[in-house]
């Protein structure tokens, strides 16, 4: 199968939705000519023209505002907020408007937006610039949140989102746009809360996301050597989340890892330990560990910054705990 | 208002060009990797916060944003401290915490650079609450750029500025884009001081290439807002003369434009032909001044590649305690 970019993958997704649905446009900062500052929407805007392709200013709540208004009116935009940090701008529409429009208007107002944005650290960029913030949208009820990690799922979701008549935030992360993986040429699209297990093992479940799925998958290989089977289970949508996937394996299992970027303070990671912890009680061999970031704004000296997020080490020693 | 001194003009010569030569290098050294994350260099733009600063005392305050090397280093940084902070040293400004778009320090009374554009300019309120409650005559000076007054704080900060009637003058460096977006097609207007109006306070346009412009205009708002008038809002045309970072080829703007504004418009060359016109320094004058800069600069390199990383057993036990 041919193999493409992450970040080429969304191009495909959008494009393609775009051409399949005449209501779906993009907009955003720098999604012009710029294409994007990841450079995902290169060219659509000589494809779309700037009625398609939204160029706007400096203005999250209105990028987020204006999606939900074309959203319940008709359209299914694709709104971009250029760094999960800067969603902090746009909270009250993300949350107390576009989460709750449909339920609290009894089902009159539907808003299938999709809110696309990125996070995480690792380019140096510092403490407003390279968080994880999806704890905050998996909170809120009224959205949901999808953080793929490989081109495949990116490409799948992100056209599943489009079409999704809800609010769906889409994360993405800054250290994975230039990674290349498998996507067929023929269309398909993946459903929300379907699990994929990235990697078959029976010793050991690790539930990683978005970028930690790859330091989750060279933990696995290293520990293949010491005899230690790893299961990499991505959930690849946190909200719907499939829960089911996750017990089978487990029960399968007896052991749980939960990696996350995050620090571990209200984490996803620290929910699903729960959730595991309490509905699959009886077959854990083990109490799940969390693998985090520190609880700290992330450093831009590299050491620290290193130092501030799980490495596939730190996985590694985790697997070993609850073997041990 | 009193004639600039011939010492007050070379010092805003001397300013200009610590920042253009901090800058280039910042700009090799990002070229090879030794300065990583964003560097947003302010090259093009100096002339704006050497005049800015100089109508201020140490004692005032000012407020940053990404692009913010020059306000600091106008508002006094060290140099050493600020190439340290670049290189993500334990002896920056930061410890190395903040790397470029965080620089900040209380002793300049410099609040901080900003990651978030636009995120300084309510933080400017609370300066003026401060600078008002505290009664001392105290001021704050407030940059940001187009980009960044198009972001709903902007419009809250300048209303409670107005309201309060605060001493906060807000500068906006109207650098004709923000990333990739002219501020021809992000502004419903075609000049952002006319947005004063709306607040009911002074708009004023000023060339920014001209420190001496920008040093007039700031100092009739700083004397405003001592006297208890309240904000002013202040546009100073300029332009980024670079990519919005060494790496953006800026390949979205006109080529010919860009180069208009380099031949026209560069505060370096055009202050050192006025200052040789007026014969207020000789060109061996400016080659010494020169000289000094560039060894100062390449002294903070020096102090920055020899100073200690921050230490990461004390990172990791700071983290654990909280
Ligand atoms: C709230 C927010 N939105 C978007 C960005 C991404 N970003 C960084 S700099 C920049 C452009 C800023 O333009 P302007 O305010 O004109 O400042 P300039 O770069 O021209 O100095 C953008 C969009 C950000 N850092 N913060
Ligand atoms: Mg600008």
């Amino acid at each position: 199968m041919r193999e493409i970019e992450y970040r080429e993958a969304i191009r495909e997704a959008v494009m393609e939705e775009m051409n399949r649905d005449p209501k779906v446009f993009l907009i955003g900062e720098d999604i012009g000519k710029y294409g994007g500052a990841f450079r995902a929407y290169k060219g659509l805007l000589d494809m779309y023209g700037p009625e398609r392709v939204i160029n706007t200013p400096i203005s999250e709540a209105t990028i987020i505002g204006s999606g939900i208004g074309a959203a319940v009116t008709g359209y299914r935009p694709v709104a971009e907020i250029m760094f999960i940090d800067f969603t902090g701008l746009a909270m009250d529409q993300i949350v107390n408007q576009a989460a709750k429009i449909r339920y609290m208007t009894g089902d009159n107002l539907r808003c299938p937006l999709v809110i696309r944005t990125q996070g995480g650290a690792g380019r140096g960029v510092a403490a407003q610039h390279s968080q994880s913030l999806e704890a905050w949208f998996y909170h809120v009820p009224g959205l949901k949140v999808v953080m793929p990690s490989t081109a495949y799922d990116v490409k799948g979701l992100l056209k599943t989102a489009i079409r999704d008549d809800n609010v769906v935030v889409f994360i993405e992360h800054k250290m994975i746009y230039l990674n290349k993986g498998p996507v067929p040429e023929e269309e398909y699209i993946i459903d929300f809360g379907v699990a994929d297990i990235k990697r078959e093992g029976k010793d050991v479940t690790i539930f990683a996301y978005s970028n930690m799925v790859f330091k989750a998958l060279e933990a696995a290989k290293d520990l293949e050597q010491e005899g230690i089977s790893c299961e990499v289970f991505d959930p690849r949508t946190l909200v719907p989340l499939d829960m089911e996937a996750l017990l089978k394996s487990v029960k399968k299992t007896n052991r749980l890892v939960v990696v996350t970027e995050a620090c571990e303070r209200g984490s996803v990671a620290s929910d699903i330990s729960a959730k595991v912890s309490s509905q699959a009680f009886d077959s854990l061999d083990a109490p799940v560990k969390i693998v985090a970031g520190l609880n700290t704004p992330i450093p831009y000296n590299s050491i620290l910054e290193q130092a501030s997020i799980p490495h596939k080490a730190d996985i590694v020693k985790a697997v070993k705990e609850v073997l041990a | 208002m009193a004639e600039l001194t011939k010492g007050q003009k070379i010092q805003f010569l001397r300013t200009i060009l610590k920042i253009r030569r901090f800058e280039e290098k910042t700009i090799q050294m990002y070229q090879i990797a030794k300065i990583w994350g964003y560097l947003h260099p302010y090259v093009g733009e100096e002339a704006i916060a050497v005049g800015a600063c100089a109508a201020i005392n140490k004692s005032d305050y000012i407020i940053s944003t990404h692009r913010g090397h020059g306000h600091s280093i106008a508002k006094g940084a060290d140099l050493n401290r600020m190439m340290a902070e670049l290189l993500g040293k334990a002896t920056g400004y930061c410890k190395g915490r903040g790397g470029s778009m965080h620089i900040a320090d209380t002793e300049l009374g410099m609040l901080g650079a900003n990651g978030i554009v636009g995120g300084g300019i309510p933080i400017s309120v609370g300066a003026g609450f401060s600078c008002k409650m505290e009664a001392k005559g105290r001021v704050a000076v407030c940059f940001f750029s187009d980009g960044a007054s198009n972001n709903g704080v902007f419009h809250e900060a300048l209303n409670m500025a107005a309201i309060f009637n605060l001493p906060v003058i807000y500068v906006c460096e109207n650098n004709m884009y923000a990333i990739s977006m002219s501020s021809c097609d992000s502004i419903a207007c075609k000049d952002i001081a006319k947005r004063a109006a709306a607040y009911d306070i002074p708009g004023v346009i000023v060339d920014g290439s001209d420190p001496e412009a920008v040093y007039r205009v700031v100092t009739e708002a700083v004397e405003l807002a001592r006297q208890g008038k309240g904000p002013s809002l202040i546009e100073a045309k300029t332009y980024r003369f670079g990519g919005h970072h060494p790496n953006d080829p800026a390949d979205y703007r006109d080529k010919q434009e860009a180069e208009f504004y380099k031949r026209e418009k560069d505060p370096v060359i055009n202050y050192k032909k006025r200052l040789l016109e007026e014969k207020v320094i000789s060109q061996t004058e400016i080659d010494t001044m020169e000289k000094e800069i560039i060894t100062a600069v390449e002294d903070s390199v020096k102090f920055a590649e020899e100073s200690p990383e921050p230490s990461l057993e004390k990172f990791l036990e700071e983290v654990r305690s909280i």
